[in-house]
């Protein structure tokens, strides 16, 4: 067995006996952990994949969450008939942001704040829209949650967090896949050298909204996985601007481009963070705003000395490729 | 409604709008000649409203009189920001800068609200409520005051990059990076002048913005995300653009907020981002590189 | 011989200056032909035409009787044409092998088997030894080789090469002219050369075509062009390297 294929096992094992070892608290920041490295797998595909910075990646968590959620609200269909739909809207918006942004040539910085500008422009329109509530958000009914209900996503903590985890690992492997494929190598070198890319026959437009196509849907999931763990859904806290640079941060630490990088980022980070406030709570010295500095510490910690990210340098440690 | 109504709102928002522009044109500045996008724009501006805020609480200092004393701090801060850090990454990928700055306004942000808590606070001087009136119209003292302020800084910067020899060696500097490398010039220290001087322009804007509005931690993102639009929209890189840029954003946030509703204010101004970004990507004001 | 690559009339301006003034000429099947000129003769643009980074103003370029001006350079690639860049464009943090792929992709249909035909490219350009290793620790040399490997998996009929001599020693060039001769030889492959370095296209060109201020004003083999005495004044008078 490879060093790679080692690791992952051990992993997956310690990921699976988890939740019997821990306590609530202790499975709720796992679960976030791996939400945070499923959704920045996702972002990675855009990013890492195909060289394309997106910074608002929290609109399709979003529409994947009110879709799935206001199907749920209004007419009781569980997350399974809505995840199809989730996907497909999500999908769909990321398809016409990239075929806008691509056509008119918008790339590098301009693109981001293009991402930006349609993760904020549907924020401020979602308290505009009364039948998902407006800005006084949406509420998914909580009847029980006790016995396992897989079909509307109904439970005690671990069953979420078993979701996510499958969630997770279903990521990587695609994620896996998708590098080992045509689209893999397509999407590198149009990262490496666009013009060079084209000179080879790559159709760059084609594959670089099918790229967004991807990923925004991939990222539509965790929004309906949001909705559902959450229950209440409210445009300021869903489409932030800040919640896209958590998707984004699980990468950047970890490492950008790379398959691992985003399940390492986004442990450090959320540990970190979350080991902060503890330590902060402990010593009676709680306050809001000491998450966000340990975020904002960490990021600029790793970019200034870690440019690659964790993963890379750590993998090379290890002996993996 | 009445034309009345409409021009007051209408003179308003251009006064407002030009306070914008001078925050905005910091950005432009640092954006044109380092290259590099201050994700912490605006995190830098709740920071000078503090800190104008603050002066004013323990000194009782007009906020117009604590631009000098923030202005000053700002410089020496942006130039050892970017001589310490930014100037490390101006070789680095795009996005690499970008999350840089990005963890700058995290922890601005959330150190204000660590330092502050999230309760708004204001200031409170006795010409805010007088304004200056040409019949029907009235103008706010404190408004009109604070876009005169937006316009001499502006003017003094301008003046600075077309007569003294420095402003025109950090223009040869944005014009070309390796020509002015060659002829000598210590780039990185114009580099880290020119970011003090983006770093000052936010702090008058800041002083200036505390009278018009009151302060909280979370304002910083939304001006960062204001200052974008209005560059974009004006044009990345040009100083008049961004004056000019802030100047229609202030007039259609405060317009569309009186026609359409306060709440859906700002979706004009992105709507109006998206669609410059994608047919005029170099700004309603800018020149085609 | 029939012709593989046709253009006629082909004009190009930038912002009034023109770059191309009706040039016209043709690449035979199976021959190494090249284009030369002084700088700013207008080269670089005819080999952007050719390989779609521009349109043409006028005129029409037909690849194997089929009209291609005005298509985009990924279409140009599918049609048969593959190029390099004078300034090499490598996927730097791709391995060499990696980079080779990618160009194999357009004509195999699985990975695995554009992992063979781009093994196979790299042994026929001696770059099998540095197969595994990022494109961005080559040497120049090897970095011209790799633009060439990769244009070549992709299979093309016409093979354009763009200043490729640029910037080498004399040895790396006559190695690398034994590579494209070799490739030539063995395959019959058509190349296109657009060439400063007059010891390379000495050596390789069967045929040759003078540009200057944008038009075509000599051409044929490399003896009946060395003899005219118009290129001799435009062209040789200046950069004498024969």
């Amino acid at each position: 067995m490879s060093r790679a294929a080692l690791l992952l096992t051990g992993l997956l094992a310690v990921a699976l006996v988890f939740p019997w070892l821990a306590g609530g608290y202790a499975l709720s920041v796992g679960t976030l952990i791996l939400y945070f490295a499923y959704t920045s797998q996702s972002w990675n595909v855009m990013m890492g994949f195909a060289g394309q910075l997106s910074l608002g990646h929290a609109l399709y968590v979003g529409i994947g969450a009110y879709a799935a959620g206001a199907l749920f609200y209004h007419f009781g269909i569980g997350p399974w008939a809505g995840l199809p739909l989730a996907v497909a809207l999500a999908a769909l918006a990321g398809v016409v942001i990239a075929c806008l942004a691509f056509r008119f040539g918008v790339s590098g910085v301009y693109f981001a704040l293009l991402t930006i500008a349609f993760a904020e422009f549907t924020r401020i329109g979602f308290d505009h829209v009364s039948w998902t509530g407006g800005p006084g958000g949406m509420f998914l009914k909580v009847e029980q949650r006790d016995s396992i209900d897989l079909v509307h996503l109904r439970g005690p903590p671990a069953l979420y967090y078993y979701v996510m985890l499958a969630l997770t690992a279903g990521a990587l492997a695609l994620c896996s896949r998708l590098l080992g494929s045509r689209a893999g190598y397509y999407w590198r070198a149009i990262r490496e050298n666009e013009e060079a890319a084209q000179a080879l026959g790559i159709n760059v437009f084609r594959w670089k909204v099918l790229a967004m196509a991807i990923s925004a849907g991939m990222t539509a999931i965790s929004g309906v996985f949001f909705a559902f763990y959450n229950n209440s859904l409210f445009p300021e806290q869903v489409f932030n601007t800040g919640r896209s640079i958590e998707i984004v941060l699980g990468s950047v630490i970890g490492g950008v481009g790379t398959l691992f990088g985003p399940i390492f980022g986004a442990a450090v980070f959320t540990l970190l963070s979350e080991g902060a406030t503890e330590a902060l709570r402990a010593v009676g010295w709680e306050i809001p705003g000491s998450k966000g500095v340990v975020y904002g510490v960490v990021l600029l910690l790793v970019i200034v000395f870690l440019p690659q990210g964790i993963w890379p340098p750590l993998a090379r440690r290890l002996g993996i490729r | 409604m009445s034309f009345d109504l409409v021009a007051n709102v209408a003179i308003s928002g251009i006064l407002t709008g030009l306070v914008y522009g001078l925050m905005a044109l910091g950005l432009s500045v640092i954006f044109g000649v380092v290259r590099v996008v201050n994700f912490a724009h605006g995190q830098m501006m709740s920071v000078a409203m503090y800190a104008a805020a603050l002066l004013f609480a323990r000194f009782e200092l007009d906020p117009f009189l604590a631009v000098a004393p923030v202005a000053v701090a700002f410089f020496v801060l942006g130039y050892a920001l970017q001589a310490g850090l930014i100037n490390r990454f101006i070789t680095r990928p795009e996005h690499s800068q970008f999350l840089l700055l990005v963890a700058v306004g995290l922890i601005l942000v959330n150190g204000l609200l660590m330092a502050f808590g999230p309760d708004a606070r204001s200031v409170q001087v006795d010409y805010q409520l007088e304004s200056f009136e040409f019949g029907d119209i009235l103008i706010d003292k404190a408004r009109a005051y604070a876009a005169g302020l937006a316009i001499v800084t502006a003017l003094l910067l301008g003046g600075f990059f077309r007569f003294t020899w420095t402003g025109v060696a950090i223009r040869a500097c944005a014009d070309n990076y390796f020509a002015a490398r060659v002829v000598g010039l210590h780039v990185r220290r114009l580099y880290a002048l020119t970011f003090g001087l983006g770093a000052v322009c936010v702090a008058v804007a800041g002083c200036a913005l505390t009278l018009l509005v009151d302060v909280t931690p979370s304002l910083g993102p939304h001006y960062t995300l204001l200052a974008f639009v209005i560059v974009i929209v004006g044009g990345l890189g040009s100083m008049i653009g961004a004056l000019l840029g802030g100047v229609l954003i202030g007039v259609s946030e405060a317009v569309g907020g009186l026609l359409i509703s306060p709440s859906a204010k700002s979706m004009l101004s992105f709507g109006l981002l998206i669609v410059v970004l994608l047919l005029r990507p170099q700004g309603l004001f800018g020149r085609r590189s | 011989m029939t012709a593989l690559l046709r253009a006629s009339g082909l004009s190009k301006s930038f912002r009034g200056l023109k770059a191309v003034a009706n040039a016209s000429f043709e690449v035979a099947e199976g021959q190494v032909s090249a284009l030369i000129g002084p700088n700013g003769a207008g080269k670089t643009t005819v080999f952007n035409l050719i390989a779609g980074v521009y349109a043409p103003d006028t005129g029409t370029i037909h690849f194997q009787g089929r009209p291609i001006h005005g298509l985009r350079p990924d279409q140009i690639c599918a049609a048969g044409i593959g190029r390099t860049f004078q300034l090499v464009k490598p996927f730097p943090a791709l391995s060499v092998l990696d980079n080779v792929i990618v160009g194999a992709l357009r004509v195999e249909r699985t990975v695995a088997a554009a992992r063979g035909a781009a093994h196979a490219v790299l042994r026929k350009l001696g770059l099998e030894a540095r197969a595994n290793d990022p494109a961005a620790t080559l040497t120049l040399s090897d970095r011209k080789r790799l633009e060439v490997a990769r244009a070549l998996a992709t299979r093309p009929r016409l093979l354009l090469l763009d200043e490729v001599m640029a910037g080498l020693r004399p040895t790396e060039c006559d190695q690398l002219v034994e590579a494209f001769r070799g490739l030539h030889r063995a395959e019959g492959l058509t190349i296109l050369l657009i060439e400063h370095v007059m010891r390379a296209v000495m050596a390789l060109a069967q045929h040759i075509a003078v540009l200057d201020r944008g038009a075509v004003i000599a051409r044929g083999t490399p003896d009946e062009v060395v003899r005219d005495m118009a290129v001799v004044q435009c062209y040789l008078g200046e950069d004498t390297e024969i």
